[in-house]
């Protein structure tokens, strides 16, 4: 049982590191004018859902599998994701504004949320396959 | 060997354009183009008379009378608008003292003939491009013959050296010889485009395809191996960032593919990036898009190459470009040791001799300059000057400052640019850049040229601040890149001479305007087109504004910019939309209408949009019969939304421009809004909700027509809360622009019906610029991080404009990314790329040159208070939408003490308790209480929500000078003019009496006053007025006879009435929006609208100006 929660999280956690990539990818594109603001956050804000909900599920997971370290690990990113999510305003257009993104740093700003959440992913990406191995040998 | 280049080119234009070619549908049947003659440009010469002409003095006399209370604000320290490190003490030894006036003659005595040397030039130039490895530069810069080569099929005949362009005032048509016609410019472009593409040539209008346009003249080819990101000052940050992301791009497109296949389009576009249209529109440097992790370019040539001595050019030597000045010991005024030398300038007596080698080097003028007086602003109450503030001018030599772009276009809030980031962190003040770009001119040089000189690498225009190392290469001001100045820039079109490129008027003058090639366009230049959306709901008819529109526009149907192809379209709107059938050959006017507002469509498309010329008198019985059409509606709804939508759908073939008039809020169909405001809250002092908007639709159909080069003007004419701050987003982010009449009434509200009148004619008739872009550009080192304005920032640096109007301001804030400590001068330059109504593709530069200074003191020394202010405002708009009003409040209570706790701390042997600033600054305070009295920022007063926005809307796009009279409106008595200091304008004598105190007790019972907002002119008469005044001048036998809702003064006979009327008409003159003018008794109840302008008295939620200078202080000691 134990290694089935950790094979299904380490594939959401891949899943969850590629988007961080896809995120920085995008969001480099629009630093160097390669594409432009509209449709850099519209192909951005698509991602921000799928994101929460892959996070929010791994975290879930933890708190009812009872692995608690790994659940208070996830708790701040995913309330994060989730705050970020609903405090949108309401006139934006989502979380990436192409309106905003050039303002004030913004976009400085997302890119380094992406670079510190493809760092933690990457963390638990080897805690999970490290515990998954260990789940494994132990059944 | 010059052959090489085209050959070159030949060979990589396919490969550019191989992967777009599916991307061009020739579509270009749409727009005949009509041929033009020579067409004068157009400028409404608004700005006729000299604003600040006339300086006198007339010492003005108030009584001292403070009411001391108590500071009971409590603002948060940590509460500021620009972040920035604890205030250290800066220990700069003391003011300033220099002793110099740096009399550079930049341009003044070229000791030798260029004739004699041109031939020596040209054999030096010729083998340095070799040495440099510039094969193709050398190719396209070869003599004429050549280049007229490069240009095979070019349509226009004249190539010769003799006439390849003419400079142009305004005042003058253009000359015909050598002069590009815009009709050609489509053939012209294709021959540019080597023969094997003839056909390829993006006559694209497909709108979808912006992505795909590289109009690069050949030697732009040359540049696309230079970092794509070079040109951007902040890129050097990003380099690791950027560059690291690119191998993981590398790395991850593959993976992308393969297991997620995510977006298969956004892969795409990052393995083998679009190209950026913009860009290379008007940036144009950089259209290879792998570029960033392409070899690097080339190397310029160092910024600190020797001074070129031998080439016999020592006054063109300019002491500003990072060049180590010539060995000489009789040099102490090498930038070097400039900040030494500034300290001891007296040591040098015979420095005058030297400073043609200073150049632009800044020094003082007197012992201490005026603007670091200390004035001690508790103690001294007449800190207001009697006459209108100036722009403080850039401590430059009077060469340079010649040269300078007029303060009303470009104005920096420090014209003493620091030399690092620490430096300003410590200032505390605000950097940032107010722009004027459109504005009206009365004279603007004109240049027709074939090739417009530009910077290879930053894509710089050429200007007056520029250094030619030599007769043949320039050296940029900006990226301090050495470029080759062409062939034909060599001849000098003002003198007929050849061989003095630095007399061009380009470098002559710091604003100029281009007509631009086809290589500025991505399509055939549009024509004007212009659609006016219309509510006809029954509140729409109530208020009854339809019959002035409509006449305004009968009126001035002919005055419309535009040419022979010139559009107009119109559609109304209630529940349903109605839209008018207008083609030629009708007999009358049809109207459709569509009552299918979830999914609204165009019912004829092609005849909705006429041609103005074709169909004038259809128009023209539309125009007469509309106002009448609705006269018995009962339809109370709106359909805004799906208006817009249908507006949005006709629009997008073309571009143009979609007027707006709204009259409530939007209840039907997409974009439906519900009332926000409760009235109870409007006098709340805490905190005031939904200055955002409701939803995100008006914001997506701006992005949709600025997309589509479309701009929405909105005219909001409403009763009742109509929520302004939704509604603006669709002009907000298309580059439009916000009108807003309160209360409108056609016959109860005069003042506002009058007011609509003299807008509109106004924006019917002004210039327009279409398919706009901007771009400002600012020396290495600095970096601009926020823009404000009604834009779109469509990608780092580039501003997307759909409309550009002659009254729209900009406001942008920068930081200094390096330390600018090998330039003594900073340069910025805005590029304004637009399509005329004559169907012109025009670029529009102007070039502000600023000193860089080290010291604190000269930081403070050179802070221009208004520009200051009106970027805090701009900020403060932000942060109320983003954050909360009273953060907002804070923010600018906090720049104020920021700023002058660290002035104080900085001069250490002023008195820490006494509340001090540099005269530059000594206005701050007050204008700051102003902002916080204004109806954006304002607490406590009742205050309608959409008033309040739409005072923000104002502040975010009215550029400074009509912003600086919304803040701190100018006040003057007009009872007693008199021929003291008067000036002479026009034949007319116009009296100039002093501004007076915004305050009460300036005001007496006696006397009348004359209040200039701006927007509104308002006439205070005290109740026991003269008599005298009240006849001569307003035409009433006495004070009780005057009515109460007065908006013109009489023409009488009379000179006292001669004067007022002149003096009015002078304020007038000298801004765009023609003012209303409102006359206030005393008793009347309208009175609470001029007092609310007294900033500096107390108001039952704000301090009084005395107060608010003693909080400041309390907080400053805390």
């Amino acid at each position: 049982m134990e290694s089935v929660v950790f094979i299904f999280s380490l594939i959401d956690c891949c899943a969850l590191i590629f988007l961080s990539v896809y995120f920085i990818i995008t969001l480099s594109d629009l630093e160097c004018d390669y594409i432009n603001a509209r449709s850099c956050c519209s192909k951005l804000n698509k991602w921000v859902v799928p994101e929460l909900i892959g996070h929010t599920i791994v975290t879930v997971l933890m708190l009812i599998s009872l692995h608690w370290f790994i659940f208070l690990l996830n708790l701040p990113v995913a309330t994060w994701n989730i705050y970020r999510f609903i405090m949108v305003p309401s006139g934006n257009m989502g979380v990436f504004d192409p309106t905003e993104i050039h303002n004030r740093g913004q976009l400085k700003s997302h890119m380094k949320e992406a670079m510190i959440k493809l760092g933690f992913h990457l963390l638990c990406f080897f805690m999970y396959l490290y515990s998954m191995i260990l789940a494994l040998i132990n059944d | 060997k010059p052959l090489e280049g085209p050959v070159q080119n030949q060979i990589q234009f396919p490969f550019g354009y191989g992967l777009h070619l599916e991307n061009y549908s020739a579509s270009s049947g749409h727009y005949p183009q009509v041929p033009h003659e020579a067409v004068p440009s157009q400028l409404n010469n608004q700005y006729v008379a000299d604003y600040h002409s006339a300086c006198y003095s007339i010492p003005v006399q108030s009584v001292m009378t403070p009411s001391v209370g108590p500071s009971m604000l409590n603002t948060q320290q940590s509460q500021q608008l620009y972040s920035g490190a604890p205030h250290p003490v800066e220990s700069a030894g003391g003011p300033t003292q220099g002793a110099i006036s740096s009399a550079s003659h930049l341009h003044t005595s070229v000791p030798q003939s260029y004739s004699a040397l041109s031939s020596h030039y040209s054999s030096l130039t010729s083998s340095s491009v070799a040495s440099q490895g510039f094969p193709l530069s050398s190719g396209h810069y070869a003599m004429p013959t050549v280049s007229s080569a490069v240009y095979p099929n070019l349509s226009y005949p004249s190539m010769s050296i003799g006439s390849p362009y003419g400079q142009v005032f305004t005042s003058q048509s253009l000359p015909a010889v050598g002069q590009f016609e815009e009709t050609n410019a489509f053939p012209g472009q294709s021959s540019t485009v080597p023969r094997t593409l003839p056909h390829q040539v993006p006559l694209g209008y497909n709108s979808t395809s912006w992505s795909t346009s590289d109009f690069q003249s050949a030697q732009d080819n040359f540049s696309r191996n230079h970092t794509g990101s070079q040109a951007k000052a902040s890129s050097q940050i990003n380099t690791g960032i950027v560059l690291s992301c690119h191998c993981l791009k590398q790395i991850f497109v593959l993976f992308l593919y393969l297991f997620l296949a995510i977006d298969s389009s956004s892969t795409t576009s990052s393995a083998s990036p679009v190209i950026n249209n913009y860009d290379a529109l008007e940036g144009g440097g950089y259209p290879e898009t792998n570029s960033a992790t392409s070899s690097p370019a080339p190397t310029p040539q160092t910024s600190r190459a020797p001074k070129p001595f031998g080439y016999g050019y020592p006054t063109l030597q300019p002491g500003y470009q990072n060049t180590t000045p010539s060995t000489s010991a009789m040099q102490p005024s090498n930038p070097g040791h400039h900040s030494g030398f500034q300290q001891y300038p007296q040591q040098y007596p015979g420095v005058n001799q030297l400073s043609s080698t200073l150049g632009g080097l800044s020094l003082q003028h007197s012992q201490q300059p005026e603007s670091l007086r200390p004035v001690n602003l508790t103690q001294d109450r007449n800190i207001l000057p009697v006459s209108p503030v100036l722009a403080p001018v850039p401590n430059l030599n009077s060469d340079l400052r010649k040269l300078n772009c007029s303060p009303d276009s470009f104005r920096c809030t420090l014209t003493n640019i620091p030399q690092t980031q620490a430096l300003l962190n410590k200032a505390k003040l605000p950097l940032g850049l107010l722009l004027h770009p459109f504005r009206d001119l009365t004279q603007l040089p004109v240049i027709t040229s074939s090739t417009i000189v530009r910077c290879r690498s930053c894509r710089t225009y050429i200007n007056p601040f520029v250094a030619f190392i030599d007769q043949r290469r320039w050296k940029c001001n900006l990226c301090y890149r050495v470029n080759d100045v062409p062939e034909e820039f060599m001849y000098n079109p003002l003198t007929r001479s050849y061989g003095e490129p630095h007399k061009r008027p380009e470098v002559q003058n710091s604003t100029v305007e281009f007509i631009a090639s086809s290589d500025y366009m991505l399509r055939p230049p549009q024509p004007a087109v212009y659609l006016f959306v219309l509510d006809v709901s029954y509140n729409a008819v109530e208020a009854g504004y339809l019959t002035i529109v409509c006449q305004s526009l009968l009126e001035n149907l002919d005055k419309l910019p535009g040419d022979s192809r010139t559009r107009i379209g119109f559609i109304t709107f209630d529940s349903t939309v109605q839209f008018y059938n207008l083609q030629e050959g009708l007999s009358q006017p049809q109207m459709l209408i569509v009552s299918d507002i979830d999914d609204v469509f165009l019912p004829t498309p092609d005849s909705l949009l006429v041609n103005l010329h074709e169909s004038k008198e259809l128009i023209k019985d539309l125009l007469n019969a509309l106002p009448n059409m609705f006269t018995n509606t009962r339809e109370t709804h709106s359909a805004l939304g799906p208006a817009l939508q249908a507006a949005f759908k006709l629009m997008s073939p073309t571009g143009g421009r979609i007027s707006v008039f709204q009259s409530q809020l939007p209840s039907l169909g997409a974009g439906l809004l519900h009332s926000r405001e409760d009235p109870n809250q409007r006098s709340s002092t805490k905190v005031v909700q939904h200055l955002g908007p409701a939803t995100d639709f008006y914001k997506k159909l701006a992005l949709d027509c600025s997309g589509q080069q479309t701009a929405v003007d909105l005219f909001l004419l409403s009763s009742q809360y109509s929520d302004l701050a939704s509604l603006a987003c669709m002009s907000k982010y298309s580059a439009g622009c916000i009108y807003y009449y309160p209360s409108f009434h056609h016959s109860h509200n005069p003042a506002q019906s009058e007011k609509l009148q003299k807008d509109l004619k106004r924006y019917l008739t002004r210039k327009i610029g279409f398919e706009a872009v901007m771009r400002i550009r600012c020396t290495k080192g600095l970096s601009i991080h926020t823009f404000h304005g009604n834009l779109f920032v469509r990608s780092t640096d580039l501003l997307s404009l759909a409309n550009v109007n002659p009254d729209a301001g900009f406001a942008v804030q920068m930081s200094i990314e390096e330390s600018l400590t090998d330039t003594s001068l900073v340069c910025f330059q805005t590029a304004l790329l637009y399509t005329s109504s004559k169907g012109e593709r025009r670029i529009r530069v102007h070039t502000l040159c600023l000193p860089v200074v080290t010291s604190l003191a000269d930081v403070y020394a050179g802070a221009d208070v208004q520009a200051a202010v009106c970027l805090l405002a701009n900020m403060a708009v932000d942060r109320s939408v983003s954050s909360s009003l009273s953060d907002a409040r804070d923010a600018l209570v906090n720049a104020v003490v920021d700023s002058l706790s660290a002035y104080i701390s900085t001069a250490s042997n002023l008195q820490q308790s006494t509340l001090i600033a540099p005269n530059s600054l000594k206005l701050f305070p007050l204008y700051i209480l102003a902002l916080l009295k204004q109806k954006a920022f304002r607490t406590g007063t009742s205050t309608r929500l959409d008033d309040r926005i739409y005072a923000m809307c104002q502040i975010k796009s009215q550029p400074l000078v009509h912003l600086m009279k919304m803040i701190h409106p100018n006040l003057y008595r007009i009872d007693r003019l008199t021929n003291e200091g008067t000036i002479h304008v026009n034949d007319r004598v116009v009296p100039q009496p002093p501004l007076q105190k915004l305050s009460a007790e300036k005001l007496t019972r006696e006397g009348a006053f004359l209040m200039d907002c701006g927007s509104i002119f308002y006439i205070w008469i005290g109740k026991s007025c003269d008599n005298s005044f009240i006849k001569d001048v307003l035409g009433y036998p006495n004070y009780a006879s005057v009515p109460q809702k007065l908006t013109q003064l009489p023409e009488l006979d009379t000179v006292s009435s001669e004067r007022a009327r002149s003096f009015i008409s002078w304020l007038r003159d000298s801004r765009p929006l023609s003012p209303v003018l409102q006359v206030i008794k005393d008793e009347s109840p309208a009175k609470t609208d001029f007092f609310q302008h007294l900033v500096e008295d107390r108001t039952e939620a704000a301090f009084s100006y005395y107060e608010f200078l003693l909080h400041i202080q309390q907080q400053i000691c805390k």
